[in-house]
């Protein structure tokens, strides 16, 4: 049952259009992943799904509830991690949560049960009396996951939740997300600007000025961009190829001295090959399909790095520094 | 309504508040200064035989400068909740924006009228007494303009988006309405142009209604500007304005 559903959404602000026509469905219980590159209108289509925003048109509801008249039923079925961090910086952790169930309406016999289980869950149960402001970024975003679950929605949206975290913060809150749907039953909708982390939605859409211009499994995205390039040099490359060739049936080619090819998992291909070429290997390299490379096929384009301006890099390094506050 | 919602932002406000402690100390010593530097000042001025002593005069100004800059202050904290996300928050959760808007303004209300029931205690340093009655109604009536003062503080924060704006509040919003409101001198003996701007600030009905309960038998020039009933009247009606003018700009915001 498709839990989410968005048809021909569109949003103006002035002549920009940040989401334009949108549709899409999302199958409950699953993870589904908005990617794309900044101001693409990821944060957008959320604002509108969550009810802070009204669209110019189009239509969109959450468990079957529309997300403009039915704003009331449609927020007590939705918890959110914003992009921007939204805790009280000068309350506990515990306060912060206390504060989010009085507004959701918890029975006040559940509500402090609720919080320490949620609480548990993140890892934060020995931190919950200690201010929000001495957190680090990491804790940050795992106390705002907590929050967002106390009410037990059906739909968890999370926006860009690695934002400006280290590489080891980052690991654990992906790992920490993919267990989320079947330990507390909800579908989850998350916006990423990396190609890596989609590896745990079941679905991405790949999103760019505001048109969704791919959708499907991850698996499906990296074939339809060629997947992973393994890179190897022999000291026979002549029947290197050929065994290579036999093994995998794929094409592999030369260049530069290097055989090359493409295939979906390449992680799972070199042992095999290696097994197979055995003494003859001198160096072996691989190369995943990159947020770049879905773009250079699908849009013909890389993707705009240098089209961020100097006051959106400012923006981010405010955030970054907030949060770390 | 959402009576959960009300109580927990309330709570909130309150607990901020006594952790602040510099926020409390200041909230008592302003009101000391004012009166004692200000009001002993400026009473060697004016002959004694206007009737009520200038120190005492001022104290329902004082009172009502204490109400005013804590009820703002807490309302435009707002501001901040919106730059630090906090706001989102709240805005996304299945509350009525009356609700919001209303637990807002009763978070205003607690901590002015706690601050105006510290101030009023320390009052007999200052040579009068008050009968229980009297302390109760001049409590009853601060908490009322404290509210009525909280939401004109939302209106204020849904207008002005940015924390610069703070100062631009507190310089020509703020202060203006503090000397314009019969705090320092009796509304009737202002220039018309200044009477007219009294007359339309809030702040002054509030005041002359604690100059009415402390002095209740003044008959000179310092003795209350309008009746009781006018008093009442304004603050009941403009704290209902101001709530509905607040909801309004919240739903706008989403
Ligand atoms: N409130 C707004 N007013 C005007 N333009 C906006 C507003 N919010 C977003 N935009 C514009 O809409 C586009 C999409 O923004 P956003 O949804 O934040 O992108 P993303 O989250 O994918 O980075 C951007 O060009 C952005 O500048
Ligand atoms: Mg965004």
């Amino acid at each position: 049952m498709s839990i989410i559903r968005v048809e021909n959404l569109i949003k103006r602000f002035g002549n920009i259009t940040a989401v334009n026509d949108i549709s899409f469905e999302i199958e409950e219980g699953t993870i589904f992943g908005f990617l794309g590159p900044n101001g693409a209108g990821k944060t957008t289509t959320i604002n509108i799904l969550c009810t802070l925003l009204a669209p110019t048109s189009g239509k969109a509801s959450i468990n079957g509830h529309d997300c403009m008249k039915e704003s009331s039923k449609v927020r007590k079925a939705i918890g959110i991690v914003f992009q921007d961090t939204t805790l009280d910086k000068d309350l506990t952790a515990a306060e912060n949560l206390i504060f989010h169930a009085y507004l959701y309406n918890i029975a006040k016999d559940k509500m402090q049960e609720r919080v320490d289980d949620v609480l548990r869950f993140v890892d934060l149960y020995d931190r919950k009396d200690d201010l929000v402001k001495k957190f680090s970024g990491g804790m940050k975003r795992r106390l705002e996951v907590a929050r967002g679950l106390i009410h037990r929605p059906r739909v968890l949206f999370l926006d860009e939740p690695t934002l400006g975290l280290d590489p080891q913060s980052r690991t654990n809150l992906w790992e920490f997300i993919a267990e989320l749907p079947e330990k507390h039953n909800v579908t989850i909708f998350m916006t990423t600007h990396y190609m890596e982390e989609a590896e745990v939605c079941d679905r991405i859409a790949i999103i760019d000025n505001g048109k969704i211009i791919a959708m499907g499994t991850p698996d499906e995205l990296k074939k339809a961009v060629g997947g992973d390039v393994v890179y190897i040099k022999t000291t026979d490359n002549a029947s290197a190829k050929k065994e290579i060739e036999r093994l995998f049936r794929l094409d592999v080619s030369e260049k530069e001295g290097e055989l090359y090819l493409t295939c979906v998992m390449g992680d799972t291909c070199i042992p095999e090959m290696i097994r197979t070429i055995g003494e003859r290997v001198l160096s072996v390299r691989l190369q995943r399909p990159t947020l770049n490379d879905v773009f250079l096929k699908l849009t013909g384009k890389a993707i705009r790095e240098e089209e961020t301006s100097g006051m959106d890099t400012i923006k981010e390094e405010v955030r970054a520094y907030r949060r770390r506050h | 309504m959402e009576f959960n919602a009300i109580y927990v932002i309330v709570a909130r406000e309150f607990k901020k508040f006594i952790r602040e402690r510099s926020r409390l100390f200041s909230a008592i010593a302003r009101p000391l200064l004012w009166l004692f530097i200000v009001g002993a000042g400026l009473s060697r001025l004016i002959s004694p035989d206007t009737g009520v002593p200038y120190i005492q005069f001022i104290f329902p100004g004082i009172l009502g400068m204490t109400i005013l800059f804590s009820s703002i202050f807490s309302s435009i904290s707002i501001i901040w909740d919106k730059e630090f996300g906090f706001l989102k928050e709240i805005l996304v959760a299945p509350v009525s924006r009356l609700s919001i808007v209303i637990g807002k303004a009763l978070s205003g209300t607690v901590v002015s009228t706690i601050q105006a029931a510290i101030i009023l205690v320390l009052f007999p340093f200052i040579g009068f007494k008050l009968s229980l009655l009297q302390f109760i109604g001049v409590i009853l009536i601060c908490a009322s303009i404290s509210f009525s003062i909280s939401a004109f503080g939302i209106v204020l924060a849904t207008f002005y988006e940015s924390y610069e704006s703070f100062s631009v509040i507190m310089n020509f919003i703020v202060m203006p309405m503090f000397f314009l409101s019969g705090a320092m001198y009796p509304v009737k003996l202002l220039p018309e142009i200044l009477r007219i701007c009294a007359k339309i600030n809030p702040l002054t009905y509030g005041i002359d209604a604690i100059k009415h309960v402390i002095f209740p038998r003044e008959a000179g020039p310092m003795s209350p500007d309008f009746s009781p009933v006018t008093d009442i009247a304004v603050i009941l009606i403009t704290s209902i304005v101001f709530v509905f003018i607040a909801k309004k700009a919240f739903e706008r915001k989403g």
